[in-house]
């Protein structure tokens, strides 16, 4: 059991890193970013790409793939979301989801059906591990996704909070046109919000090729781990991005423990768990919730 | 020169004219005050000022800039300030984080988190409180503070009386007599006539979007200012250029 905890808390800090993005997107624009996980699969081939046809390690591709990501992020909120985000909540939903359809194909076009990983390119990161006291073994690797996580949430956190770009970028997500009035450029705002959560996919891209194998269609799977982290946590808290992918993957690993096929439910189960506890909290009720389910509440 | 010139400026809420054709324009270091009743069109001329609100004619010009299709936060780098009608103040931030990011347009002058305390000394131990968790008063010290950490040329205070206590209004205007007599240009919208003619040089009475009275504070009576606020003087009294 033991074992469970500590691989599911590990586990968990690659979600954080995945839900990241989309809950500081979803937190600073109001979007809800369905390509989010195709960007992460994309990110991954980047560094795929370099590795196989250039020789450029994984980490070392990082410099180039996450300044890269940065200027998607960038012009995909200049160019695309800020547009259809003019047209209503909807919209960028939709837009977003035919981004994630673009990506995806456009990725299997070029790149065949084939899985591929990143891991014959770390050398034994990828599957060496430490023993810890009580024969524990952890990957070296899960470790260093944990302490990334934790390292980029609490450098997002500090940058939010301490800088004068992060308090700009605090005041468009809490109440844009006010932000406007006292001399913030919101578009800018939110570019660079689009930017860093691109970053972090782009890291978070990067592990996923290195800790499992990815394919062009890899990325709904990705996005479903991200937003159950994200609604897990809180979407919009960053600490509570890391508890929530900490809960999903602890539901996940304690899922599979018993049951071989019970990794997935287990998550999903978490997930409707929290979603539930949290529309009931809302104020909604159980008369309002069953409302909702039937469509009777707008 | 003046500050700001406003010409015949047109200001539509969809179908709605709020703003009709009103020209007027404010000197350096002088206080209008903006008086009328609820849905006059004070605020929204305020906020088309500010850049909030796009006009739909007319013009806004500023220091001798043409403001036309400026946005609000380039207008904040020219030096116009507004403090918004109910404070508007970033409540999951700290009382410091908001005057902070009144320094966001990067202007420079003599403003700074210290002088604001100081001018608002009740803000001082609420320094680091969350600005959701101030009282009325605080809240308000804080908008007008985060507005003047910006080193406005021009500063536009819409109702900043509105749902404060008597003795937290008196305190707020104590403030403010500070910041008139330091030379600060001010554009005040007040329901509070006689606080309105007061504080201010000039004052402009509206009336369904357009003005109905302008003159000078310490000429108008109060009986044709009241006249004009409910509609009952019709003619513009004269005495501010357009």
């Amino acid at each position: 059991m033991t074992n469970q905890i500590v691989q599911g808390i590990l586990l968990g800090g690659y979600y954080a890193l995945i839900a990241c993005g989309l809950s500081f997107m979803f937190s600073v624009m109001r979007i809800i970013n369905l390509a989010h996980g195709s960007l992460a699969v994309l990110s991954a081939f980047a560094l795929w790409l370099l590795a196989s046809r250039f020789h450029i390690p994984p980490f070392l591709g990082l410099a180039i793939v996450l300044p890269l990501m940065a200027v998607i992020g960038w012009a995909l909120q200049r160019f695309l979301l800020e547009r259809s985000a003019r047209g209503g909540a909807l919209l960028p939903i939709l837009t977003t989801f035919g981004l994630a359809i673009v990506i995806d194909n456009v990725l299997f076009e070029q790149f065949g059906a084939d899985t591929r990983s990143l891991a014959p390119f770390i050398g034994n990161l990828s599957y060496d591990s430490w023993e810890w006291p009580g024969s524990l073994y952890v990957g070296k690797l899960a470790v260093i996704i944990f302490v990334a996580a934790v390292v980029l949430l609490g450098g997002l956190q500090l940058f939010l909070t301490r800088t004068g770009l992060g308090r700009s970028i605090r005041a468009t997500s809490e109440d844009p046109d006010t932000a406007g009035l006292v001399g913030v450029d919101v578009r800018r705002a939110n570019a660079i919000a689009a930017a860093i959560a691109m970053v972090t996919v782009g890291l978070a891209g990067a592990f996923l090729g290195m800790r499992a194998t990815f394919d062009p269609y890899a990325g709904a799977t990705q996005l479903l781990f991200a937003f159950e982290a994200a609604v897990i946590g809180g979407a919009g808290s960053l600490w509570g991005t890391l508890i929530g992918g900490i809960v999903l993957a602890l539901a996940q690993t304690l899922g599979a423990k018993v049951h071989p096929q019970g990794f997935l439910i287990g998550g999903h189960v978490a997930f409707l768990i929290v979603l539930f506890i949290r529309l009931y909290t809302s104020g909604l009720g159980l008369r309002g919730l069953l409302r909702f389910s039937t469509g009777k509440v707008p | 020169m003046s500050l700001l010139s406003v010409e015949d400026l047109v200001v539509r809420h969809g179908l709605l004219q709020a703003v009709r054709g009103v020209s007027f324009s404010v000197e350096r270091g002088e206080t209008l005050a903006l008086v009328g009743a609820n849905g006059a069109g004070k605020t929204t001329l305020l906020r088309a000022i500010a850049g909030a609100h796009q006009a739909a004619s007319g013009r806004v010009v500023f220091d001798g800039a043409d403001l036309s299709g400026v946005p609000s936060h380039e207008r904040v780098r020219k030096g116009v300030a507004l403090v918004p009608e109910g404070r508007r103040l970033f409540v999951q931030m700290t009382v410091e984080e908001n005057l902070l990011l009144g320094r966001t347009a990067g202007r420079r002058g003599d403003w700074s988190v210290e002088r604001v305390l100081e001018t608002f000394p009740n803000l001082k131990p609420r320094r680091h409180a969350k600005a959701g968790h101030l009282s009325g008063g605080e809240q308000q010290a804080t908008a007008i503070g985060r507005a003047l950490m910006s080193n406005p040329d021009l500063l536009l205070l819409d109702e900043v009386s509105l749902g404060l206590s008597p003795l937290v209004v008196d305190r707020v205007y104590a403030s403010l007599q500070g910041l008139i007599s330091s030379g600060t240009t001010i554009i005040l919208v007040e329901q509070d006539l006689n606080r309105a003619l007061s504080v201010s040089n000039k004052v402009i009475c509206m009336l369904e979007g357009r003005i109905a009275l302008a003159g000078d504070s310490k000429n108008a009576s109060r009986d044709e200012v009241t006249k004009a606020y409910f509609g009952l003087h019709r003619k513009a009294a004269g005495g501010v250029p357009a």
